[in-house]
């Protein structure tokens, strides 16, 4: 529970001339700043005892909810457990403590762990080579367009600057190529939730010789596997184009089929989803990309050194831990508890495309729509019950998108609890509507003006002082 | 629920346009501001700009989702709403009374291309 004065922000707390630091006497003599460099006005900082700092972020912090919490089914994400073993590796102090400049003769076992991590990735995915420098998964997308237009463009094909990207796609599949300076051509889906094949042969037929890569996630964003990737694939290399793989949805993938076997030149890894790396308040992250034989001379410089280092190590202490054998049973895990939510939930929650799901599958809100009650509300409702909410309004096929993702390390009895909130709301919607319209009502901090926070958001401690006076 | 208004022209992409003479008042349907929910943005193009049935002629951004504008028709833009800067939330409040842009039009045999209010109101209860 948050304590009332605590909670309060950092600034409010601050008393003037109060402080939590106390400075060494001086021994070499004053130093003037140069005026030109001073600030002009003095700068305006919190003034706290050190004791009230550590309880104002230690109460902050217990408002923090993530994985080692509680259950966080949040779809397109693979919020899956950060073993502790990958913690204890990354922390060896032989590998914590390396600088970045030192000489290379001193770092052999870095490098050489590197080199295997690019062995274990290429033969999970049946690529042939990885670049580690792309910080993210969006990092990685732009490194692997960027791969791909140098390829053309070494062929003297330079009027390739389309690429074709499916309607139910990631956000970033649009923006990576655009801030890559291509053309985004939308294919669209038909009913079953797949890409319409006609559609991309229409395009192609139309444009094929300035296509210069289909970007695809496979299973797609709504959990289903595209059954006509050899054909998707042939079609585009047809054209002279190449196969991009959006990794964010490996996970499902791992021991059942690779990339590299369906057909895909280029892709991107998430290592914080499908190997177990933290996810982070946007990073330290990595977002490795693979490519097939012959590609690899193409990659950008995208990052000085290696990429983050102690992410790659996790993901390596992840890949030997499970091993050769366990790591193959992560997959048709992951895809058995996605099935058994959406099974025991169908009756109750709108499922647009029935059929058997891979890792997550996406609701259209509740099946009773009479109620008023929308995604937002059962997502809100959610926390009051101790879980972090799914995916909502994504993927934009559907209005009420509750995209459901519950990784392969939950057991049978966290499925079962959360299915079983899952139907309480469903009822309170019946029963109390304006309970949920109105939830959360346990959390620190209620409802959320979200029109206004988009409108007029209030990011800094004198933004909030100037608007209140 | 939605409301369909007569008299205006509809596109696939949820957008309407209201004919008067050689121009045009573009703007998105009802249905459409009700499947966005709260809107918080809308991105407008510049008066003079050209614009061509089938592309993206600005955006509208909403606290679920941002979706582009997809023009009706080809044709300058000679008026932007600028109401919508400071008041976006006019489109929740009537999407038909407040148009976006409004478009001299270049070619008005592309209207033939877009639906009538029934046929739209049938194509989005399909």
């Amino acid at each position: 529970m948050n304590n009332r004065l605590y909670g309060n922000l950092i600034f409010e707390l601050s008393k003037e001339g109060r402080k939590g630091y106390s400075l060494p006497k001086n021994h070499f003599g004053s130093y003037e700043i140069p005026t030109s460099m001073r600030r002009s006005e003095e700068a305006q900082l919190p003034e706290c005892d050190e004791l009230t700092v550590v309880r104002h972020y230690t109460n902050l912090s217990n408002n923090n909810f993530g994985v080692d919490t509680g259950f966080y089914p949040l779809g397109s994400c693979t919020m899956k457990y950060n073993p502790k073993i990958n913690e204890e590796m990354a922390a060896l102090p032989q590998f914590q403590n390396l600088h970045p400049h030192q000489p290379s003769s001193t770092v052999k076992g870095a490098l050489a762990l590197v080199k295997l991590l690019e062995q274990s990735l290429c033969e999970l995915t049946g690529l042939a080579h990885f670049t580690f420098k792309p910080y993210a998964g969006a990092h990685g997308e732009l490194t692997g367009l960027m791969t791909i237009d140098s390829y053309h463009r070494s062929r003297g094909d330079i009027a390739r600057k389309k690429v074709i990207v499916p309607d139910s796609a990631h956000g970033t599949n649009p923006a990576s190529a655009a801030v890559c300076g291509l053309e985004i051509i939308e294919v669209k889906s038909l009913a079953d939730g797949t890409v319409d094949f006609e559609d991309l042969q229409r395009i192609v037929a139309e444009q094929g010789t300035e296509i210069s890569a289909m970007m695809m996630t496979n299973p797609n964003t709504l959990g289903l596997f595209e059954t006509r990737i050899p054909e998707i694939a042939k079609l585009i290399h047809d054209c002279g184009g190449l196969m991009y793989y959006d990794g964010a949805n490996l996970n499902p993938m791992l021991g059942a089929c690779r990339p590299g076997d369906m057909g895909f030149d280029v892709m991107h890894i998430n290592l914080h989803k499908t190997f177990s790396t933290p996810h982070g308040g946007g990073g330290p992250g990595a977002g490795p990309v693979g490519v097939r034989e012959g590609l690899q001379e193409f990659f950008p410089v995208v990052s000085p050194y290696y990429g983050n280092f102690g992410v790659m190590m996790r993901a390596y202490a992840y890949i030997l831990s499970l091993g050769r054998e366990h790591i193959k049973e992560v997959g048709p895990l992951a895809v058995l508890n996605a099935n058994y939510i959406k099974e025991s939930l169908k009756d109750v929650y709108e499922l647009p495309i029935d059929t058997i799901c891979c890792h997550e599958f996406v609701f259209d809100g509740l099946k009773d729509k009479s109620t008023g009650v929308t995604t937002m509300d059962v997502a809100k409702r959610l926390l009051d019950y101790g879980y972090h909410a799914p995916t909502i309004y994504f993927p934009l096929l559907f209005h009420e998108s509750l995209m459901i993702e519950p990784t392969e390390n939950e057991s049978k009895e966290t499925l079962d609890g959360f299915i079983a909130v899952m139907r309480q709301i469903a009822e309170e919607a019946k029963t109390d509507p304006e309970l949920v319209k109105t939830a959360p009502h346990t959390t620190p901090i209620g409802r959320v003006d979200d029109v206004l926070a988009a409108k007029h958001p209030i990011t800094t401690y004198k933004q909030l002082v100037n608007d209140n006076n | 629920m939605a409301t369909f208004q007569a008299g205006l022209l509809y596109s696939e992409s949820h957008e309407y346009i209201r004919v008067e003479g050689e121009f045009g008042y573009i703007g998105i349907s009802d249905y459409a501001q009700h499947a966005l929910g709260n809107v918080v943005y809308v991105d407008m193009p510049e008066v003079d700009d050209e614009v061509t049935a089938g592309e993206e002629f600005g955006a509208v951004e909403s606290v679920k989702a941002a979706s582009d504008l997809i023009s009706p028709v080809s044709g300058t833009v000679v008026e932007i709403n600028e109401a919508l800067e400071d008041e976006p939330e006019l489109l929740n409040k009537d999407a038909f009374g407040n148009w976006i842009i409004k478009v001299q039009l270049s070619d008005p045999s592309e209207l033939n291309n877009l639906m009538d209010a029934a046929k739209y109101e049938a194509f989005c209860a399909a």
